[in-house]
């Protein structure tokens, strides 16, 4: 059978320090972290003090205050995404199209911010137990079901097609992405608005962080918090923000000679089924995700270019993913370049696979490989190329980008250029 | 394409613990929807749910997991283990990698998430669990199921409101179609808290009424809302091939599948369940003629009800084929509820007997089924929507 084949035709970013995809991606180049004291609220009780914000006006936006006195940050974020990444490609959806026009939307914790602040009126600040549903206002149910930011989306982009959030922790982002890919490659629909979105900076997210000691607690730096690869390395930082892409089928993007990013050539999941928290130091079942991602993408381990790693400067997650990088590509990862951007813009749970996804696409498109901001001290450990601080110049053809998160998941995505896309 | 069956179901209900003693219940019409006795429900103005008894998760869980989950999980953990015992799984034959875990869950570990938030909130920030990172995400079922399994196959997790548990299946069927041999899928919610519960009233959705037997009439005229309930279903799904090789018995096929989103409320164009049932039939390639029963989603809401009767009496004609909705004897249970229609659905063809709809007085053309009734056709077909829009439409066919 003919598989049908999937391309990126339109970005939008929300991500600390880069509102648009155009200033995303050159942060990301320039390597300046944005991590930093928490502003959102205040964190003098907690551990970890350190997040990545953005610093985000929705009102510039364009969002009524009934907009914004109804929806979570996160579906802020998602829906600002997708208004640029549909401007970006030129996609407007008919009517009659809108069937064939589907949403696919990652989210690890949804509309935690909005469900913490509404449980602080119900519950009196904790103290009641049985609370008063009195106080929980007209929109509770929508942050309870995060199903409500995909309807958003959808009808920001007039989309009728299937529709759904999808939530694997932190490889939400390439999930969504993947799923999306899965609903074109199989006929299902010709377009797909696929991207993820988180904003969990809120105290509970914090704390349950710090209750497992994940994150950094570097706060006297906020700026070299987030040091992945580095031997020096103690935890992630917090992030938040979105990535939308218009994903479509290659003939329809075509069709109206739209801009081609990139091609996703392939995507695999795994479940580790080793510990809701914890990795298997070989990274067996990720190597196992980036083998069969290669397999659907018919493309060797030797033509990859560059792997934009997940390195969220846990100690166990870089060990994992080193192992799971030369596992998986044998000695040819020790010649190309890994690098993460997390230093920069933070964790942001589900939402950073879909950030990652975009710019995959876009070091395509540019021919550069953002590096790892941070990385001072080598960990003899991790001896691999990370790109340490300076943005590389490469010939880009085919990228990989991977995702771990709680849960055993573990997520891989191979992008391929359009040049290899006209074959 | 290699057919994707279904080999073995776990059932959590709240008329009924496990498939054998769910299906017995729900063929005898009783129901189990009364006064939510979880927590003191006075002052909320809807009292009522389907709440699950007769679930003790020491009976069914190792000690060590109770601190880690909440309700909903410990409800998908049991019913993961029932689907794998009755599917009688050869482990030897397969390796981890063959197994994957697709499910899902509307609201995630909520009560869990309450009672963490309250250690916030009144205790400080040191007195949040160690397990609330993942105890109170969506994803935490199919990343538990995994682990206590060894699945390490190709794993996922949707969120599509009450139309979701169907799309995991459908996820489960595309994992099967791209190679892997087995998978778990399903979905469950429990959100019988009392923040949960505030947070399905301001919904708008639920009856007020106190009578259980008046509380849940969908297609009624007097329908008033719905009654939430819990639990839901995980069922083994299998490559056709693979289960036919290895002797298993199989319940029946998952033949087909589509899913739609409806226009923007205020635009006035018609919603997108019947375009949905339209492509499921069509992905199964069956004609409405050859459906013999449809398990409605039921809202209990006089609009979606029209709307859903609507699209049922288009496609096959008024009074055209018989319509139940056993889900009158639960409530409604979010991602669990089309999970759980699949498995009756299941069963349902397997003996040959449509379950019945109760309390219902029927209106809008529709043949609802009142008392159990035979079943000649193999093929069903499962109904789920969720709020603001999500569609679902699955059709199962018998071996």
């Amino acid at each position: 059978m003919n598989q049908r084949r999937v391309v990126i035709t339109g970005i939008g970013v929300v991500a600390p320090g880069g509102l648009g995809a155009k200033a995303f991606w050159e942060r990301i180049v320039a390597g300046t972290p944005m991590t930093r004291l928490i502003t959102a609220f205040d964190s003098t009780d907690f551990r970890s003090r350190i997040a990545a914000e953005c610093d985000f006006d929705p009102f510039q936006y364009g969002f009524s205050e009934h907009d914004i006195g109804r929806l979570d940050r996160a579906a802020l974020f998602a829906l600002t995404a997708t208004r640029e990444a549909m401007s970006d490609s030129g996609l407007v959806v008919d009517r009659d199209d809108a069937h064939r026009v589907g949403v696919s939307l990652g989210t690890a914790v949804g509309a935690t911010l909005r469900l913490e602040e509404r449980y602080r009126a119900v519950s009196h600040e904790g103290r009641d137990w049985l609370v008063d549903h009195r106080l929980a206002g007209p929109d509770l149910y929508d942050y309870f079901v995060p199903s409500s930011m995909a309807a958003e989306v959808a009808w920001a982009a007039g989309a009728e097609g299937p529709n759904a959030v999808v939530s694997a922790g932190c490889t939400s982002g390439i999930d969504a992405v993947g799923h999306a890919w899965d609903l074109i490659r199989d006929g299902s629909v010709d377009m797909m608005i696929a991207g993820a979105t988180d904003a969990p900076i809120a105290p509970i997210t914090v704390a349950c962080f710090d209750a497992i000691k994940a994150t950094s607690n570097t706060n006297d730096d906020p700026g070299t918090a987030a040091r992945p690869f580095d031997r020096t390395r103690n935890g992630f930082v917090l992030g938040e923000g979105s990535a939308v892409l218009v994903l479509e089928e290659l003939q329809s993007a075509r069709r109206r000679d739209a801009h081609i990013y990139a091609e996703i050539r392939g995507y695999a999941s795994r479940g580790n089924a080793f510990h809701m928290t914890g990795l298997r130091p070989d990274g067996q079942e990720m190597a196992a995700a980036i083998r069969a991602a290669l397999d659907t993408a018919r493309i060797p381990a030797t033509a990859i270019d560059y792997v934009n790693a997940h390195g969220t400067a846990t100690r166990q997650n870089d060990r994992h993913e080193t192992q799971a990088l030369k596992r998986s590509l044998g000695m040819h990862a020790y010649d190309l370049p890994i690098s993460s951007i997390k230093p920069v813009i933070g964790h942001s749970l589900g939402a950073v696979g879909a950030i990652e996804v975009a710019a995959s696409a876009m070091a395509i498109e540019f021919d550069v490989v953002p590096p790892t901001a941070n990385l001072h001290h080598p960990d003899a450990e991790l001896d691999l190329d990370y790109v340490p601080r300076e943005a590389r110049q490469r010939k880009l053809s085919t990228v990989l980008t991977v995702g771990s998160g709680f849960g055993g998941f573990q997520s891989a995505m191979v992008l391929a250029a359009p040049e290899a896309v006209a074959a | 394409m290699s057919t994707a069956v279904v080999t073995g179901l776990g059932v959590v209900a709240p008329n009924g613990v496990g498939a054998g003693d769910y299906w017995a219940a729900t063929l005898r019409g009783r129901s189990a929807i009364g006064r939510i006795d979880l927590f003191d429900v006075e002052d909320y103005p809807s009292r009522l749910g389907g709440v699950v008894t007769g679930f003790d998760a020491e009976n069914h869980l190792p000690s060590r997991l109770l601190p880690q989950t909440d309700r909903m999980t410990r409800f998908a953990l049991a019913a993961a283990d029932w689907a794998v015992a009755d599917a009688d799984i050869d482990r030897s034959a397969l390796t981890a990698t063959d197994l994957g875990v697709s499910t899902a869950s509307a609201s995630g570990g909520f009560a869990f998430g309450q009672k963490e938030l309250e250690h916030l909130c009144a205790d400080g920030p040191s007195h949040v669990s160690v397990y609330q990172s993942f105890a109170w995400f969506y994803a935490v079922n199919s990343g538990q199921i995994s682990i206590r399994h060894d699945m390490r196959g190709p794993i996922g997790v949707l969120v599509a409101d009450q139309a979701g548990g169907l799309d995991a299946i459908a996820h489960a069927r595309r994992s099967v179609r791209k190679g892997a041999p087995l998978v778990l899928t399903g979905g469950m919610d429990s959100a019988l808290s009392p923040y949960g519960l505030a947070a399905l009233i301001s919904s708008g959705m639920l009856s007020t009424a106190d009578d259980p037997r008046h509380a849940y009439l969908p297609f009624d005229r007097k329908a008033n809302g719905h009654v939430p309930g819990e639990g839901g279903a995980i069922l083994t799904v299998e490559d056709g091939d693979w289960a036919r090789e290895r002797g298993a018995h199989v319940y029946g096929e998952i033949a087909g599948y589509a899913a739609t989103f409806d226009p923007s409320p205020g635009s006035g164009r018609p919603g997108n369940l019947r375009r949905a049932v339209r492509a499921a039939l069509a992905d199964a390639g069956v004609g409405p003629d050859e459906v013999g029963v449809v398990f409605a989603d039921a809202a209990g809401d006089a609009d979606a009800d029209r709307a859903e009767a609507e699209v049922i009496v288009d496609l096959f004609g008024p009074r055209g084929v018989p319509v139940t909705a056993p889900k009158t004897m639960t409530g409604r249970l979010y991602s669990g509820a089309g999970p759980l229609d699949v498995a009756t659905a299941l069963l349902a063809l397997r003996d040959k007997v449509i379950p019945p709809t109760v309390n219902v007085v029927a209106d809008y053309a529709l043949d609802l089924v009142e008392a159990p009734r035979p079943l000649t056709a193999s093929v069903a077909l499962v109904l789920a929507r969720g709020r603001q829009g999500f569609n679902s439409a699955l059709v199962v066919r018998a071996p």
